[in-house]
């Protein structure tokens, strides 16, 4: 069967106007304004494009064209030969309830803003006239607009507290936007009956006020997190979430998963994750059902057996009937993931939470003890319940539920656009506090494919004869030396000889490409080895011409010993264990600069020596390829693993780092040391606020508005604050 | 005081038309981007020539 074809009708949808066509696309690259300069001139000087814009915040562009006069693939090499990878969004599964959310908070918060700055206005002339000689009428006047103001705009700005906390109660608990609602209520509906009273002071700026200052809180958490979910899904787009769907011709097309409709039939290739829950219609071969019940073993299927979407297929070819139209796991298991992230159950936020559990009745029983407090002291029940309802407002804990889950999304978000998926939310504070390291070699410091690692001694045109040549075996070595020259066209005569090599004539010369004994190359092939111990080595001939001799394993990654300098800088000790020859392992160390390695070691003795290390009080970061290492990843405080072909969830470390660099490791361990010390800041903002604040309340020094700023300040401080976990550089090169 | 039973709804009135228009821009998704909006302020139209008969300095 030949390779699928992009079905990319699959991913368009209609645009603005007749016959225009909409594409959305996740798009690789983007660093600054430049960039979207680039893009959007570069392909909006397109024939045919209509629209080309950039979004700067979440790196998606919105592509419109006349299908007539261009086409979806034209564009996308277009902006690959600007120098940018676009992957598509699946049209079937936007979440646009989140911008839908985003904008209900700014909508409520422009309200707040207006109805509360507008009564400021006339509080405060009030207030001025309170102190001389304002006429009362006017004083009432004045209540009454603000009274006009405030209750249409508190019944629309303070729904999402309102509905918040009626859906609480009716769960039998309290959160924190119970006091809240009963704070905001109260002042209101007492300032209605001082002001109906002809009363001097009336409450409506301060229940305003609040929700003006607590919406600006909820909006910058909501926007921040809505950040973090936009990559996480331009991630899940970039691991392009597709079916192979078999036409009724036998032709294979590549669809997104929510195009694949029920019957139809689906391919899994060997290696791949099954795209869609269905029946296996023919093909043999094993699952690794981990995913989805938690099996570790294989299990063995044929036809008739059903499967689910996301399972991983063994070594056999899978024709799939649809039973259930897909709903696509990558990107529901990055979400999950994320969820995961930011609800973190961290040592300090498990903390936090109990605090904030018993806080919400303590807040409630605080503020019903002042009012009677104050009521028996004999001042009368409405200026009790002022005071009351400032002890209210003030005791409300926002700040400290926000302390660490802001950091947390915040630093989550950052990690995400460095290309590090964070799988646990407590992960941020164990890598924080990680001072050795242990790495695995085979695709950890290594790149996971074998490459040819002598190109630069080797002439262009003798790579793409020997690519050429090599399109016609079917040893692993020859597919990695074809891919390396990029060839298409096998030569017609070429003859593979078993064990050996290939031969081919061209003209009049003979090629020969194979072992070095088949090309007579065994001289050269021994200076080569000198130079690359543990490399495979293929030999090249062209006719008489000296052979040329490819040396071929897996490369280590090209900024490992940058990133090996880089970690001792910032005090890590390193180790290296691995399962591999020891002599493989002492090249590698050495070229790294690593004293404490051990080769050879099984993946239960690799345990043994992580153990050791914790026992000597150390915190083990492991970094390792989560696929057979998962028990030793499993064995150290903190795990980080680089994703290759497997799949996101199917890493059991903490952390995930795409890319083929190893510079990301040292990236999470900056940016996590840097979000442990701001939660740890934001602790004792919290802490620090209340125990100045609730004493001052009690005491009678706060009016309402007053309690109302000083809650949502030291809110709106904690979340600025954990946005500082942006600011900075972290990385290779950064100190 | 008579004139702030005037003034002070008119004062209230055109706030509330600039919380009308906010909202506008919010729905048509002015606010959706705006780390897009704050660079695209800093970026440079070249001036085409093709469109202009009397054609200022080149850029």
């Amino acid at each position: 069967m030949d390779a699928p074809v992009r079905d990319w009708a699959a991913f368009v949808t209609p645009g603005e106007g007749e016959d225009i066509a909409h594409l959305d696309l996740a798009v690789e690259g983007i660093t600054c304004a430049a960039c979207m300069v680039e893009i959007e001139r570069g392909l909006g000087a397109l024939p045919g494009v209509t629209r080309a814009r950039l979004n700067l915040t979440n790196h998606r562009l919105a592509l419109e064209w006349n299908p007539q006069e261009t086409g979806a693939a034209t564009l996308i090499d277009s902006l690959e030969r600007l120098g940018y990878r676009a992957h598509p969004f699946d049209p079937g599964r936007r979440n646009e309830a989140e911008l839908a959310e985003s904008r209900m908070l700014m909508r409520a918060l422009a309200v707040a803003a207006f109805s509360a700055m507008n009564i400021m206005l006339l509080s405060v002339s009030v207030w001025a006239g309170n102190a001389s000689d304002m006429s009362p009428t006017t004083r009432d006047f004045f209540h009454w607009l603000s009274a006009l103001l405030a209750l249409p705009a508190a019944a629309y700005s303070g729904r999402p507290f309102y509905l918040s906390a009626i859906r609480a109660v009716r769960a039998g608990r309290l959160n924190m936007d119970v006091p809240i609602t009963i704070g905001v209520t109260l002042a209101l509906a007492l300032s209605v009956m001082q002001t109906i009273q002809h009363a001097a002071h009336a409450y409506y700026e301060s229940a305003m006020m609040l929700l003006f200052f607590l919406l600006i809180g909820r909006w910058l958490d909501h926007n921040m997190r809505r950040r973090t979910r936009a990559f996480a899904e331009n991630i899940a787009a970039l691991r392009a979430e597709t079916a192979i769907l078999i036409g009724d011709d036998g032709g294979l097309s590549e669809v997104p998963v929510s195009a694949v409709g029920s019957g139809e039939r689906v391919l899994v290739r060997p290696g791949e994750r099954v795209s869609v829950d269905g029946v296996v219609a023919s093909g043999s071969s094993e699952i690794d059902q981990s995913l989805v019940t938690g099996e570790t073993g294989l299990v063995g299927i044929g036809p008739g057996a059903e499967v689910y979407a996301g399972t991983l297929n063994g070594s056999g070819q899978l024709e799939i009937r649809v039973v259930a139209a897909g709903s696509g796991t990558l990107i529901e298991e990055v979400n999950r993931l994320l969820d995961n992230a930011m609800q973190a159950k961290s040592r300090y936020m498990r903390l936090a939470d109990r605090a904030a559990g018993l806080y919400a009745p303590l807040v409630h029983g605080a503020a019903l003890l002042t009012f009677i407090g104050w009521w028996l002291a004999g001042i009368g029940w409405q200026p009790s319940l002022v005071i009351a309802i400032s002890v209210l407002i003030i005791t409300c804990p926002c700040a400290l539920g926000l302390a660490i889950p802001a950091v947390q999304v915040v630093a989550s978000g950052v990690l995400f656009r460095e290309g590090v998926l964070i799988n646990s939310g407590d992960a941020i504070e164990r890598l924080a506090v990680a001072d050795t390291i242990v790495f695995d070699k085979t695709g950890t410091l290594t790149l996971p494919a074998p490459e040819i690692v002598n190109a630069d001694e080797i002439a262009a045109g003798a790579l793409d004869a020997a690519a050429r040549l090599a399109l016609s075996s079917r040893h692993p070595l020859a597919a990695i030396i074809s891919a390396a020259g990029k060839a298409t066209a096998p030569f017609d005569n070429a003859e593979e000889i078993a064990g050996s090599g290939v031969a081919a004539t061209f003209g009049d010369v003979d090629l020969r490409l194979g072992s070095p004994a088949f090309c007579d190359a065994e001289a050269e092939a021994e200076t080569i080895a000198g130079r690359h111990p543990t490399a495979s080595l293929i030999a090249y001939r062209v006719g008489e011409n000296p052979p040329v001799v490819f040396a071929v394993e897996q490369a280590l990654r090209t900024d490992a010993v940058a990133v090996a300098d880089a970690l001792r800088q910032r005090g890590l000790t390193l180790h290296i264990l691995s399962g591999d020859r020891p002599a493989a392992v002492a090249g590698i160390a050495a070229e790294l600069g690593i004293d404490d390695w051990q080769g050879g070691l099984k993946p239960t003795e690799k345990i043994v020596a992580i153990e050791k290390l914790r026992d000597e009080g150390r915190k083990v970061l492991m970094v390792g390829d989560g696929l057979n290492d998962a028990p030793s990843l499993a064995a150290a405080d903190v795990s980080v693993s680089p994703v290759t072909a497997v799949s996101v969830s199917q890493a059991v470390a903490d952390c995930v780092f795409m890319g083929s660099r190893l510079g990301p490791v040292v990236t999470a361990l900056d940016i996590a040391r840097r979000a442990h010390g701001i939660m740890k800041e934001n602790l004792w903002i919290a802490a620090v606020y209340n125990v100045v604040a609730v004493p001052l309340a009690v005491a009678g020094f706060v009016t309402p508005l007053l309690a109302a700023a000083a809650m949502s300040g030291s809110s709106i401080v904690v979340t600025l604050n954990a946005w500082r976990a942006r600011l900075g550089r972290a990385g290779l090169g950064e100190a | 005081m008579d004139v702030l039973l005037f003034t002070i709804p008119v004062a209230l009135l055109l706030g509330f038309v600039f919380l009308m228009a906010f909202l506008w821009a919010l729905r048509n998704g002015q606010f959706d981007d705006l780390d897009g909006a704050a660079n695209r302020v800093l970026l440079d139209d070249d001036v085409d020539e093709a469109d202009n008969g009397n054609s200022q300095s080149p850029t």
